[in-house]
């Protein structure tokens, strides 16, 4: 669709960040190199531009960060919670201070639209540190037993999704429950982790509580690997998170995960149909759809399904898809080649089975790796496209006629990460939210995150929780006469 | 030529009212003095007019305050923190004066009372979770009960831990959505007057917290009675004062929140979650799930 007058460049401006042409490992509250000096460059998706030069964790960097943990935590635990509390309240101080830069420097490591870093990520990640700072001192109230106590060392692996809230999601409760962590960022956005080294800095916070190990897979499974690491938290793909139970079997280390998703988004008749389409863009378009609880199946009854489709064309025909550091981009880069050709195939595969593709008319820029927005008709429960994660700006459409075919369609999947019910009968959503196999169900929204709000998956979505007073559990010895409080 | 000794600029105290610094109605002051009989300062002599005054303007920031997030209640107290602590030296100061402590004891007692407002200003967006919750009822319905603040609430600040034991009963309050009207201790109101300066600058919406200083019994009186006061904390009343305001706290149900037997309270321990739940209603909200019929169609 011709637009009806063009947007004039909005940029934001990169200079309030100063990238260094390269960085270390954080260890023990210092950037050091690898042990066998290994390095790999991190790009920014939109130009392929090399942002900088990162040193790459081998095993024995992983075993010294683990020791400073270990060192660090007897006297971390031992602190009051109130003292705990205080630097976590400083770290999402810091944030908020800094979170213009945070931002742009994110959407250039990430790809993500300047629009979201800025209005989504960042205020997310100083309200998770707040929110966790106050229950430091208060974990006696938390429903867990009387003086809960840490686990030790936490080994944490994060995704490229969302990078720096990913992080704030496992630092923010290990920390404010007295645990001291390793964490390892994704290869291909490690940046807002190393700058977040640097908020520790500024914050004061004792050397050896958080260390910071970039690096590939093999990183990841050498710190989940490591004999002295306590608990293990993992938020990515659910053949990772299978492997990493199984690496953690026979252990006594705590493990959580929070893995892919094939969300639902049931479209009821009653619907309205324009805020439900703003629902569906955002389900699934929001961050490329690179977000493992993305409505990437749209579930919408039969008698509305014409209506609804040529909303939707016509609002993914406004999408404005380019430089993510423009204010008015919808749609950033994909995060990687990588992600790019697993997206390309699965959608190849969707035609090759014989669902219909459309996309709105769309001009990619020719450096970096980019998709066009684009949704499946014609699509089966058999088809790929319907049963595997996608990760992508891709929505697969499927219609039902009664509510007990929404609900068993919407549970045909290994998944049970996220769902979406829009409908103006009350009763009508609470029935099919009770019935829905989902950890987080919205209802006439999509994509709504909060600190206080717990968020994990059902079945091979993952286990355990992130968010609200739930959040703490993962980071607290059992309270089972067994266990070791 | 001999250096002058440099005279000091004394600080007129004022009250704390709708986010204002006004002197009592009345023009009436009286005589604050040190533990040694030392002249400190002519504090305001508030009046019953004063008192409603106060009331009023409490009840007009209600609204806006317990509509707020609780992120943003939390936010704004933990600025509160932020702004004390750049005020150490000058509450050191007056509680040393106000309580007859030395400097060290005194600062201890700053020290305390900034962490106390950081431990009140990370509950108010814990308290629901921790109250609150879902209702397993035997039947198709979904049922949430949360913590709702009552809504203006007079407190009778503790007479003799002037700051400390002030902001231990003022947090609780504010933090959870409610609006307040403090009487001060009677005879060390200096401390809360210079409270009202800090909360003047850290985002506390002018009207959330109302500051008086005077006669304990004067200005509790009409508050007791007040038809527009939902609640009363009687921290600062002795027994038989106390037991006065109960009985006119009576007439449009407030919720009275007993004073402990004086030798009892130790402001420096860490409080429980009761001075919050004092001042919290309940409100429960059903709603039906509907049923599965056989062909769905009962949803």
């Amino acid at each position: 669709m011709a637009s009806v007058f063009e947007y004039a460049p909005a940029p934001e401006s990169r200079s309030i960040v100063d990238i260094a042409p390269s960085y270390g490992l954080f260890i023990d509250g210092e950037f050091t190199e690898a042990a066998d000096g290994k390095v790999f460059k991190t790009v920014s998706p939109s130009t392929e531009e090399v942002l900088s030069e990162i040193a790459q964790a081998g095993e024995a960097d992983v075993d010294r960060a683990v020791k400073a943990a270990r060192k660090a935590f007897e006297k971390w635990s031992a602190l009051p919670g109130s003292e705990r509390a205080k630097y976590l309240f400083r770290i999402a101080r810091i944030i908020q201070e800094r979170s213009r830069e945070l931002a742009v420097l994110e959407t250039l490591d990430n790809g993500k639209p300047i629009k979201e870093t800025r209005d989504a990520d960042l205020p997310l990640v100083a309200a998770h540190f707040f929110y966790y700072a106050g229950w430091a001192d208060k974990l006696d109230h938390a429903g867990f037993g009387t003086s809960p106590k840490p686990l030790g060392v936490a080994g944490q692996v994060i995704p490229w999704n969302f990078p720096l809230l990913m992080l704030a999601w496992k630092i923010a409760p290990a920390l404010a429950t007295g645990n001291t962590v390793v964490l390892k960022p994704a290869e291909t956005t490690p940046l807002s982790a190393l700058f977040f080294a640097d908020i520790c800095r500024q914050a004061g916070l004792p050397k050896g509580v958080v260390n910071i190990l970039p690096g590939y897979g093999d990183t990841g499974a050498a710190l989940v690997a490591h004999p002295d690491v306590n608990k293990v938290a993992f938020t990515g793909s659910t053949a990772v998170g299978k492997e990493i139970a199984r690496t953690v079997a026979g252990t006594r280390k705590k493990l959580t995960l929070e893995l892919g998703g094939k969300g639902a988004n049931i479209v009821f008749d009653d619907a309205p149909i324009d805020q439900a389409v703003e629902g569906i863009v955002n389900g699934i378009f929001f961050n490329q759809g690179q977000v493992c609880c993305a409505g990437s199946r749209l579930l919408v009854q039969e008698s509305i399904q014409d209506e609804l489709l040529d909303s939707l064309k016509r609002r993914l025909s406004t999408l404005r898809l380019g430089d993510p550091l423009d204010k008015n981009t919808d749609i950033g880069a994909i995060n990687s080649a990588e992600q790019l050709s697993r997206i390309t195939s699965l959608v190849e595969q969707g035609t090759a089975e014989g669902a219909e593709p459309w996309s709105p008319e769309c001009e990619l820029p020719s450096s970096g790796y980019w998709f066009a927005p684009t949704l499946f008709t014609n699509v089966t429960q058999a088809h790929t496209i319907a049963r595997d994660e996608i990760f992508g700006p891709v929505l697969s459409v499927l219609t039902f006629r009664t509510p007990d075919e929404a609900v068993a369609k919407a549970n045909n999947t290994q998944y049970g990460l996220s769902a979406g019910i829009w409908s103006e009968k009350g009763s009508r959503i609470l029935a099919v939210a009770n019935r829905l196999r989902a950890g987080v169900v919205w209802s006439n929204t999509f994509n709504k995150f909060d600190p206080t709000s717990p968020f994990g998956g059902y079945k091979e979505s993952g286990f355990g929780r992130e968010g609200g007073r739930h959040g703490l559990e993962a980071y607290l010895a059992p309270s089972s006469p067994e266990g070791e409080r | 030529m001999n250096a002058v000794e440099r005279l000091t600029v004394l600080k007129t105290y004022k009250l704390y009212v709708g986010g204002r610094f006004p002197r009592s109605e009345s023009g009436r002051v009286y005589e604050v003095t040190d533990s040694k009989n030392n002249w400190l300062a002519n504090a305001p002599l508030s009046s019953r007019k004063d008192a409603r005054d106060a009331v009023v303007a409490a009840r007009k920031a209600f609204g806006a305050w317990s509509g707020a997030t609780a992120y943003n209640r939390g936010q704004i107290l933990y600025r509160v923190a932020e702004m004390l602590e750049g005020r150490k030296a000058q509450f050191t100061r007056e509680v040393a004066d106000a309580e007859g402590l030395s400097k060290s004891k005194a600062a201890d007692q700053v020290d305390a009372t900034i962490d106390r407002w950081v431990w009140y200003a990370g509950w108010t967006d814990k308290i629901a979770q921790v109250i609150g919750g879902a209702n397993p009822v035997a039947g198709p319905y979904f049922n949430l009960s949360s913590p709702e603040p009552t809504g203006v609430v007079a407190v009778l600040a503790p007479q003799k831990s002037s700051f400390l034991g002030l902001v231990s009963v003022l947090a609780p309050v504010i933090a959870t959505g409610s609006t307040a009207v403090v009487v001060a201790s009677e005879h060390a109101p200096l401390p809360a007057l210079s409270l009202g300066e800090v909360l003047a600058t850290s985002d506390v919406p002018g009207g959330v917290v109302n500051i008086l200083s005077g006669r304990t019994a004067e200005i509790a009186t009409p508050l007791a009675s007040h038809q527009d006061v939902n609640a009363i904390d009687l921290a600062g009343a002795d027994e038989l004062l106390a037991k006065e305001l109960e009985i006119a706290a009576a007439d449009n149900l407030k919720r009275v929140l007993r004073p402990q037997p004086v030798d009892k309270v130790d402001w420096s321990a860490t409080p429980g979650i009761d001075r919050m739940t004092a001042f919290l209603e309940t409100k429960t909200v059903w709603h039906p799930t509907g049923s599965l019929g056989a062909s769905g169609s009962s949803y």
